[in-house]
């Protein structure tokens, strides 16, 4: 239940304009809606601890909203919570890296020319089909339990949608747009330049916001077998010891990161993609 | 020839004899289909020749011939010119500004400049930073003739550039285009499948129409043109017949519009649009 807290408050906090705009009547009116929104969550909030704290619903089962802030308090004020996150976050990082520089470059190897589509395509689409989490074992047996799998896990997962979506992206780019580029006579590099890879970028960018989500994903299954560290360890270790307060701190973390994430990606869309009708009329 | 200087065509055409396409023979096969059938005939420098027929004539692939997109099955397409093309669709790069399209691909010195030039020169000296989501269609295209004679051609391809926009934007365009070509002194081909936008525009007509051509008819009236002038409705009834449409009626419309615009001014400037 909590869990929809923060996506809820990062969402009005965007939306409800500052203090000093009260005085014209139509955003005042439009504030009181947004705050009728939050009634709802509130009241769930509320009804939540209200049955812990009865005893209705025991400890055991789910904590209290209040014990989860005063356990994420406590693990931010001895640094828990900041050294697991830097650690998933790094893998993630680390992970993302190599999606994007493996698949990117087996996309745009296998796009660009005829030889690459034959040699690289075939393998890269039966190779989707693998469910990512059934690799954990071999993992494991060929990189130990140290970072290598746990990073391996994330770039595996992660290279699939980077590598779908660019090499569609390039086969997709618009057939007249490049027989216009032979007309003015670009060079093979200069077509690349400008018209494959920009046509080519707004199928990408759905791939790496796909991606993103899904190296979060598989991290939490990563992270629960053999780690020692980082937000998924930190949940393990919590359910070990029935710690249902530090369980929830962790899921919120996990949702907190992939909004996050959203945020970003979003943000390089609207940076890259400015050119495009729907945020040039936005921007006009 | 590599000057940038505007010519005067008739100097350019004394000046070099030969002519700047030639196509001897010139036959294009796709499977079982015809699509050009021995075709012959040349511009000289600096002329104007509209190449009218209908859809599935053969017209388009001649273009693509033209334009070096395509070979011929068979005879020969000489071009001893700078080409270039402007489509039926601006094809313009959306993810590049006005101005960055236009010097897309520019070689020497301050792209930018001629770029900016060019614009200017059509009129879109406002819209230079503008996206292509944003530019209306008569601008778009535009922006894709100032792309076109940002190249200095000697040879300009015109794929019915106006068939997408609006009548009365398709008025202004045609001024345009004349004015320009009188200016840059450049040969055009302007394929069409208006009769009325071949007589207004080109020094020859030709008619093409499964795959050969089977009329050539020298267009002789003064410049500037309007539909209403003598001898403007006897070539029309001449070429629709060539085309093969006896009813006279079809282009009526457009010569209605044409005559409503004729008292505008026809110098360069009066086409700027907003």
């Amino acid at each position: 239940m909590q869990m929809s807290a923060p996506s809820f408050t990062a969402e009005s906090a965007a939306q409800v304009p500052p203090a000093p705009a009260i005085g014209i009547a139509v955003p005042a009116r439009r504030r009181s809606r947004q705050w009728l929104r939050a009634v709802s969550p509130l009241a769930i909030l509320l009804i939540w601890q209200v049955c812990c704290s009865t005893g209705l619903v025991s400890a055991r089962t789910l904590a209290a909203p209040s014990q989860v802030l005063a356990s994420f308090f406590q693990l931010t004020a001895d640094g828990a919570l900041q050294h697991h996150l830097l650690i998933s976050l790094g893998r993630v990082v680390n992970g993302m890296a190599l999606a994007v520089l493996i698949g990117g470059g087996l996309a745009l190897v296998s796009g660009l020319t005829r030889v690459g589509e034959y040699v690289i395509d075939a393998p890269m689409q039966m190779l989707r089909t693998l469910p990512v989490l059934a690799l954990i074992p071999f993992f494991i047996i060929w990189f130990g339990i140290g970072e290598v799998p746990k990073v391996a896990l994330v770039t595996v997962a992660a290279v699939f949608p980077i590598y779908l979506t660019l090499y569609s992206g390039i086969r997709g780019v618009d057939v007249k747009l490049v027989e216009l580029a032979h007309v003015l006579g670009l060079s093979r590099t200069a077509l690349i330049r400008h018209v494959i890879l920009p046509g080519a970028l707004p199928t990408a960018l759905v791939g790496l916001r796909y991606a993103l989500g899904i190296s979060w994903l598989i991290l939490v299954a990563a992270e629960q077998i053999n780690a020692s560290s980082g937000i998924g360890y930190l949940m393990n270790d919590a359910r070990d010891f029935m710690r249902m307060d530090v369980l929830v701190v962790g899921l919120l973390v996990y949702a907190v990161l992939g909004l996050l994430v959203d945020v970003l990606v979003r943000w390089l869309e609207r940076r890259l993609l400015r050119w495009r009708p729907s945020f040039v009329a936005a921007g006009a | 020839m590599n000057d940038a200087a505007p010519r005067n065509p008739d100097a350019a055409a004394a000046a070099t004899e030969a002519p700047t396409v030639r196509l001897h023979g010139v036959t294009r096969r796709f499977g079982a289909t015809l699509a050009l059938d021995a075709v012959d005939f040349s511009i000289r420098p600096g002329e104007f020749v509209a190449l009218l027929g209908r859809s599935g004539s053969g017209k388009s692939t001649l273009l693509r011939l033209l334009a070096g997109l395509d070979v011929p099955s068979a005879g020969s397409v000489e071009v001893r010119a700078r080409r270039t093309v402007v489509f039926q669709e601006p094809r313009l790069l959306p993810w590049r500004t006005a101005i960055q399209n236009v010097a897309l691909g520019l070689r020497g010195a301050a792209p930018q400049d001629h770029a900016r030039a060019a614009l200017e020169e059509v009129g879109l000296g406002h819209r230079l930073d503008a996206y292509p989501a944003t530019l209306s269609g008569g601008e778009a295209q535009r922006t894709a003739l100032a792309r076109a004679l940002v190249r200095d051609p000697q040879l300009l391809l015109l794929d019915e550039p106006f068939a997408a926009v609006d009548a009365l934007t398709r008025i202004r365009m045609h001024r345009l285009v004349e004015s320009l070509w009188k200016r840059h002194g450049l040969a055009v081909l302007l394929i069409t499948h208006d009769v009325d936008e071949a007589i207004l525009l080109a020094d020859r007509a030709l008619v093409i129409d499964t795959g050969r051509i089977t009329a050539s008819l020298a267009i002789d009236l003064p410049r500037p043109r309007e539909p209403g002038q003598s001898g403007f409705p006897d070539l029309r009834k001449r070429l629709l017949a060539a085309i093969g449409v006896t009813d006279a009626t079809r282009s009526e419309s457009t010569g209605e519009i044409h005559r409503a615009f004729a008292a505008l001014p026809s110098d360069a400037a009066s086409i700027i649009m907003a």
